[in-house]
């Protein structure tokens, strides 16, 4: 059985400001990041989707204590946002001063930016490449 | 399956960075858990073992092969697990199941980490594998920033005041601490107030230095034994009688249950329902604090407080020796420190000697006839629980 969406390919979409999730085509659920099989009904038939990457900010923190080689980025906020067709995923909300993130930005509405730059971590020595994460700013 | 026991348990004293080598720190536990069960090199039969970091911070993977002829066991099947800080207690699941089975009547189980060692960078780094590397680490995600996030779904879900929720959690540290005063394998040997917790500098918000463990550098070791090859040997059997595991994906894969970790809940169940018990028969409890907000999450999961109510059972007592449920007498990951593949079995170290009434006076849980530990490892991708008996 072959896998449907790769890293590659999400990633790839992902850096063109596009998000790539699943659609399981016997129950509907929408996945991302993905997967083999479906984990809400164990079918192994997906579909590739096109997210709208607009969603809720569910939780956050803002990081002063950064990994090895990513120490420029501190302070940093991450976010897990709940995504409109359902997942939750993992970015960065930017636009907004670290310092005075607080958790009055749980749920707000956030979409992905389309103009931001430096979306991607290149990888270090531990890493398979590059990555691309999603930044979130708040819907206006 | 077999009864199975406990026999000889030791643990090097927890440190920051020191220049004994991950051999040599496993080979210091487990000559003297082996010389405390009463047997020698030669009875064990196989030795399972958790170390998650030893090729980061030494250069040195297939640590366990090398360990095996370096305390005297060459030729036995050697097995290293890593399940992040729930790697030993991956290794001693397995090494139980092994001798109930049959196959084995001792195993040398345990594990080993210099996390310290490597520095906060590397240390930070390595630590954030146990995330999901390719969808979540590119965001910077380390793992304070996970329990981070939990603590803020935390007071959001259950309606707790962040200024409330952060005094709660600094009252979990300022027990930790207590309790830690008084274990001289511990690393950290200070009290702490709850004023110090909340003015120590800010590692990923809402959490501040004292609300998380240390990168620790330590050994943990344990001889499990079939009770029939162990009769002559002990008159002191402590008996594993529940153990349960479980696993989970990236953390916004469990989205439906968070800040819960449901595979803490998969864990535990498994583990009661081997034991025939449930959380309110367990007097004493080891569990996975690597951050002060993990502890109030971890005790509502295994069944000790309803959910969104842990912080007040901690600030009323309740989770301290004479309280509902003793929770981490040994001064947890947060003082005793967390040398992550060698966590799991330094909590079964405390469990056991608790319920043989062996540690200090001081934090002796009284009259304690059921143990049990909780590991975490990563962001609840590996989930382990073990109940232990007293058999006397």
């Amino acid at each position: 059985m072959e896998y449907t969406l790769t890293f590659d390919e999400y990633n790839r979409a992902l850096k063109k400001n596009r998000l790539l999730g699943l659609t399981c085509t016997k129950c509907s659920a929408v996945i991302t990041p993905p997967v083999m099989i479906c984990p809400a009904c164990g079918a192994g038939d997906l579909e590739v989707k096109e997210l709208s990457g607009r969603g809720v900010i569910q939780t956050f923190t803002v990081n002063f204590v950064a990994p090895l080689g990513r120490e420029s980025e501190a302070p940093y906020t991450v976010v897990m946002v709940e995504l409109d067709e359902g997942p939750w995923i993992m970015g960065n909300l930017v636009d907004v001063d670290p310092a005075v993130v607080n958790m009055d930005i749980i749920g707000k509405r956030v979409r992905m930016g389309e103009t931001i730059g430096a979306r991607v971590f290149p990888g270090d020595a531990y890493s398979a490449g590059d990555a691309c994460r999603p930044l979130f700013q708040f819907e206006k | 399956m077999r009864n199975v026991i406990v026999l000889g348990v030791a643990q090097t004293k927890f440190t920051g960075p020191q220049q004994k080598t991950g051999v040599e720190l496993f080979a210091e536990a487990s000559s003297e858990a082996i010389a405390a069960s009463r047997i020698t090199p030669a009875d064990i039969q196989a030795l399972f073992l958790g170390n998650a970091l030893g090729d980061f911070c030494e250069g040195q993977g297939m640590i366990q092969a090398f360990i095996a002829q370096n305390i005297g066991c060459p030729g036995i099947p050697a097995n290293k697990y890593d399940g992040a800080c729930a790697s030993a207690s991956m290794a001693v699941r397995d090494a139980f199941m092994w001798v109930a089975s049959g196959q084995y009547d001792f195993v040398l189980a345990g594990g080993v980490e210099r996390a310290a060692t490597m520095g906060t960078p590397l240390a930070t780094r390595t630590f954030a594998m146990f995330s999901d590397s390719r969808y979540e680490f590119p965001s910077g995600v380390t793992f304070p920033g996970v329990f981070a996030m939990l603590a803020h779904l935390y007071a959001k879900r259950y309606d707790v005041p962040l200024k409330l929720l952060k005094e709660q959690m600094a009252t979990v540290s300022v027990q930790s601490y207590r309790h830690g005063m008084h274990n001289p394998k511990a690393q950290m040997q200070k009290e702490v107030t709850v004023e110090d917790v909340l003015s120590s500098f800010t590692v990923a918000t809402p959490l501040q230095l004292h609300d998380c463990c240390p990168f620790s550098d330590g050994a943990a070791a344990i001889v499990l034994a079939s009770e029939k090859a162990a009769e002559k040997l002990t008159d002191k059997p402590v008996y594993v009688i529940g153990a349960g595991q479980a696993s989970a994906g990236p953390l916004a894969g469990q989205k439906d249950t968070l800040p819960r970790i449901y595979s803490r809940e998969l864990s535990s169940k498994r583990a009661y329902e081997m034991a025939g018990i449930g959380p309110e028969d367990v007097d004493v409890c080891e569990l996975h604090d690597c951050f002060s907000i993990a502890s109030l999450i971890a005790s509502e999961s295994l069944g000790f407080f309803d959910y969104g109510t842990s912080g007040d059972a901690w600030m009323k007592g309740e989770a301290d020796i004479g309280g509902k449920i003793a929770i981490n007498p040994s001064g947890g990951l947060k003082s005793k420190g967390h040398p992550i593949g060698a966590t799991g079995a330094a909590q079964v170290y405390e469990i056991v000697r608790q319920l043989r009434e062996e540690v200090e006076s001081e934090r002796q849980v009284p009259g304690a006839k059921i143990g049990m530990t909780d590991t975490l490892g990563g962001d609840g991708g590996t989930l382990v629980n073990m109940i232990f008996k007293r058999g006397w």
